[in-house]
C-alpha cells in the first residue's frame, strides 16, 4: 500500500508565542519546532497501516529547511522516504496555495492513501485535509479516532457529540486524524531508528518541479490575508483574602467573593 | 578546533531528554521506594536501544564512539542513577571483555543478545578481600577435560542478580597470579554451579541490586575462555582494558548528575523567600551557584575531549581516562554538597532528589576504580613519560 503522510512543523505547543514588530506574525528566532501533533498521529497511522499491508510511508511537507529536521523525525519512526516543497513563493500563500501545492505532490506519487491532521495547532483553519480531498477528486473522512483498512475500503470511527460515527469510504481516499495523544499514541523514535532515518531519501522540491507556478500558489493568489494578531488579555492578579481575619471571617469572605464577583455559587 | 557536538548524535540526545523528562523522572521516586524499576520500563530502554549504545552494528548495536555514548550518558544522568546503571553494564564492563579481546564466535553469540537487552551483562572481578588490589584475586579455576572448573565467590557485582552472562575473573595457574594466571571466563547463568548469593543493601543506586554471586564447581566449556585457549592466563590485561573505558562514560555521568543538581538548585533559589526575597540574590548562594557552574563547565570540556580523544586515536587514553574520572566524580560530589546546602532541611528530607543524588554520587569516586587508584594510574603515567 502506497501511503502519504501530510506533515506540517509547527511551534512546539509549549513555546511562549510572541508577536512581530509587522503585528501579523510571530517572532520565529528561539522557537523550538515539533511535527503539528494530530500529522504526528497521521504518521502513527500509516505505519500501522504499513505494518498490516505493506507498502511505503511517504512524508510530504513544505517549508524553509528547518522542516527537513521534522520530516528526519517521522522517517525515525518508521516512515520510508521524504519530500520537502520548500519553495519561497509559499511564505505568503493561504491555505488553498499551500493545498494546491500539495495535491500536486500527491499526485506525483500516486498513493492509495493520504492520512493527515484534521487541523494543526498553530494556525487551527482546518483546512489542508479537505482541500487536498478536494483538489484530488478523493472522499474525506474526517476526525479519525481509529482506522482500519481492508486494501479495498477504509473505516472510521469519528466522535459526535459524545458518541460516535462510523464511516467508510473505497480507496483512495483523505482521512484528517481527530483524537489525542491517549488515543493514538504515537511510537516514538529509537535511537537505531533516528540513525537510520539519517540515511533514508528525502526530496527537496520547487513548485516548478511540481509543474505549478507562483502566480498559482504563492500570496498573489491568496484571498485570505492575515492581517493581524493580537495576544490574549493579562490575566488579572488573584486576590488574597485580608489577613486580619479569622479563619471563619475569611472563609465568609471567600463565599461572598465566589458568589458576588465570581458568580461561581 | 570544533567545540561542537556531531550532528549525528544530536537527535539522540534529545530523544534520550525526552525519554528522561517523560518516563523515568516522573517514575524515579516510585522505582527507589520499591526498589525495582519497571518491566516496562526496561522494555522501554530495550526498544530505544539503549542496551547497545557501544557494541557495533555488525553485532547489533549502535556503533557509537566514545564521545557519542558519553553525550547519551550525560542526558541519561540527569534522573535516578539506577536507569542508566540499568544499561551501563551491558554498554560497558559487561560486554566489553567480549567485544575488545573475545574471539568472533564469542562475539556472534553474546554481543547481538546484549545489545538488544534480551540479555543483561555483568562484570565479576571483586572479591570479599580482593578490591583495589585486583590482581590478588582467590577465586580458581581448573581445567578438567573439556571444561574449566570455577570455585569462588565474587561480590558487589552491579546487576548480578539479573544477569544471564558474566565476565568472570580467576586464577588459573595459581603460581602466576596477575600475570599469566588470571584468566577471564564467560559463565551462563545456567551453567551447573553457579549461584546468586546474597543481595547487598546500598547507601545508594536503589532501584537496581549488587549481588554476591557464588561459583560451587562450576562448569565452563573451554571454548568460554574470553579470546579462546591462547588468552588463559591474559585475563588480568583484559580486566584493565575493560575498566579503562568506563572511566570515562562515568566522567559523563557525573557531568549529567551534576548538572541537573545545578538545574534543581537554581530553580529553588528563585522560587525560595528568606528575609523578605528569594535567595538567589544572596551573594553565599551566588558564590556557590558560580561554583558548581563553573566545576560542571571544566569537567564536562574534560570528557568531551578525552572521548574525542579515544575516538581520534582509536585506542585507550589511560592517562586522560583517570583524570577524567577523577576530576568529574570528585567534582559531582562537591557540586552534590553544594546543592544540598543550597536546599537545607528539604534537600536532606527522603524521597527529594537533592538527598537522592547526594546518596547516589558518592558511589562514583569509589567504584570502577577509586579516586585513590586513579591518581596512582596518572602519576604512573606520568612519571613513565618522563623516564
Amino acid at each position: 500500500m502506497n501511503i502519504v503522510v501530510l506533515l506540517k512543523q509547527t511551534p512546539d505547543t509549549e513555546s511562549v508565542i510572541r508577536i512581530a514588530d509587522d503585528g501579523k506574525s510571530i517572532v520565529t528566532t528561539d522557537l523550538k519546532w515539533i511535527i503539528n501533533p494530530y500529522d504526528e498521529f497521521a504518521v502513527e497511522a500509516a505505519l500501522r497501516l504499513k505494518e498490516k499491508h505493506g507498502g511505503t510511508v511517504t512524508i510530504v511537507s513544505w517549508g524553509p529547511q528547518r522542516v527537513v529536521e521534522s520530516i528526519r523525525t517521522a522517517l525515525a519512526m518508521g516512515a520510508d522516504k521524504g519530500l520537502l516543497i520548500d519553495d519561497e513563493a509559499l511564505n505568503e500563500s493561504d491555505s488553498f496555495g499551500v493545498a494546491k501545492a500539495l495535491a500536486a505532490a500527491v499526485k506525483q506519487l500516486n498513493p492509495d492513501i493520504v492520512l493527515c491532521g484534521h487541523r494543526a495547532v498553530d494556525y487551527d483553519h482546518n483546512q489542508r485535509g479537505p482541500m487536498v480531498a478536494e483538489l484530488l477528486g478523493w472522499p474525506h473522512l474526517p476526525l479519525a479516532l481509529s482506522m482500519e483498512c481492508d486494501g479495498q475500503t477504509v473505516k472510521i470511527e469519528r466522535p459526535v457529540e459524545g458518541g460516535k460515527m462510523i464511516l467508510t469510504s473505497p480507496l483512495p481516499v483523505v482521512v484528517t486524524m481527530g483524537g489525542s495523544h491517549a488515543v493514538w499514541n504515537p511510537r516514538y523514535a529509537s535511537l537505531p531508528g533516528i540513525m537510520k532515518a539519517k540515511k533514508k531519501p528525502l526530496e527537496i522540491k520547487k513548485l516548478a518541479d511540481l509543474g505549478l507556478s507562483a502566480d498559482e500558489c504563492g500570496g498573489a493568489s491568496a484571498k485570505i490575508k492575515l492581517v493581524g494578531l493580537e495576544r490574549p488579555p493579562e490575566r488579572k492578579p488573584g486576590k488574597i483574602i485580608n489577613g486580619n481575619l479569622d479563619t471563619e471571617g475569611k472563609a465568609r469572605e471567600l463565599v461572598r467573593l465566589l458568589h458576588e464577583e465570581a458568580g461561581v455559587i | 578546533m570544533d567545540f561542537t557536538i556531531p550532528e549525528r548524535y544530536l537527535g539522540m540526545v534529545e530523544r534520550v531528554r525526552r525519554f528522561v523528562e517523560d518516563e523515568l523522572e516522573p517514575i524515579s521516586r516510585q522505582v527507589e521506594e520499591e526498589d525495582l524499576i519497571p518491566e516496562e520500563i526496561v522494555q522501554r530502554m530495550r526498544d530505544l536501544g539503549l542496551f547497545g549504545l557501544s557494541i557495533p552494528e555488525e553485532y547489533g548495536g549502535l556503533g557509537f564512539g566514545t564521545l557519542g555514548e558519553c553525550v547519551v550518558y550525560e542526558e541519561l544522568s540527569k534522573t535516578n542513577a539506577c536507569f542508566r546503571t540499568r544499561i551501563s553494564t551491558n554498554n560497558g564492563i559487561g560486554s566489553q571483555g567480549i567485544l575488545i579481546d573475545g574471539t568472533e564466535d564469542q562475539k556472534r553469540k553474546y554481543l547481538p543478545k546484549i545489545a538488544s537487552g534480551e540479555w543483561t551483562a555483568c562484570f565479576a572481578l571483586t572479591e570479599p578481600e580482593v578490591g583495589s588490589d585486583a590482581a590478588s584475586i582467590k577465586t580458581r579455576a581448573e581445567l578438567r577435560g573439556d571444561n574449566w572448573i570455577i570455585n569462588g565467590r565474587k561480590c558487589f557485582v552491579t546487576n548480578g542478580d539479573i544477569a544471564d552472562v558474566i565476565t568472570v575473573f580467576a586464577v588459573a595457574d595459581p603460581e602466576k597470579p596477575a600475570k599469566g594466571g588470571i584468566t577471564a571466563f564467560i559463565v551462563e547463568k545456567t551453567f551447573p554451579g553457579f549461584y546468586v548469593g546474597a543481595i547487598e543493601r546500598k547507601m545508594g543506586l536503589i532501584g537496581i541490586h549488587t549481588a554476591e554471586l557464588i561459583f560451587q564447581d562450576c562448569v565452563v566449556p573451554r571454548e568460554n575462555v574470553i579470546g579462546g585457549e591462547s588468552m588463559v592466563g591474559n585475563g588480568f590485561k583484559t580486566a584493565m582494558k575493560v575498566l579503562d573505558k568506563g572511566r570515562l562514560t562515568m566522567g559523563a555521568c557525573a557531568v549529567g548528575a551534576a548538572q541537573k543538581l545545578l538545574e534543581l538548585s537554581i530553580g529553588y533559589t528563585k522560587r525560595r523567600i528568606q528575609f523578605g526575597r528569594p535567595i538567589a540574590e544572596f551573594q553565599s548562594i551566588q558564590f556557590m551557584i558560580a561554583e558548581m557552574a563553573t566545576n560542571i563547565y571544566a569537567a564536562r570540556q574534560m570528557v568531551y575531549h578525552a572521548a574525542w580523544l579515544r575516538d581520534q586515536r582509536g585506542s585507550a587514553v589511560v592517562k586522560e581516562a583517570s583524570m577524567v574520572k577523577l576530576f568529574c566524580t570528585e567534582m559531582v560530589n562537591r557540586v552534590a554538597d553544594m546543592a544540598l546546602q543550597i536546599h537545607g532541611g528539604i534537600g536532606y528530607m527522603k524521597g527529594h532528589p537533592v538527598e537522592r543524588f547526594y546518596r547516589d554520587v558518592r558511589l562514583m569516586r569509589i567504584y570502577e576504580g577509586t579516586s585513590e587508584i586513579q591518581k596512582l594510574i596518572i602519576a604512573r603515567e606520568l612519571l613513565k613519560e618522563y623516564e
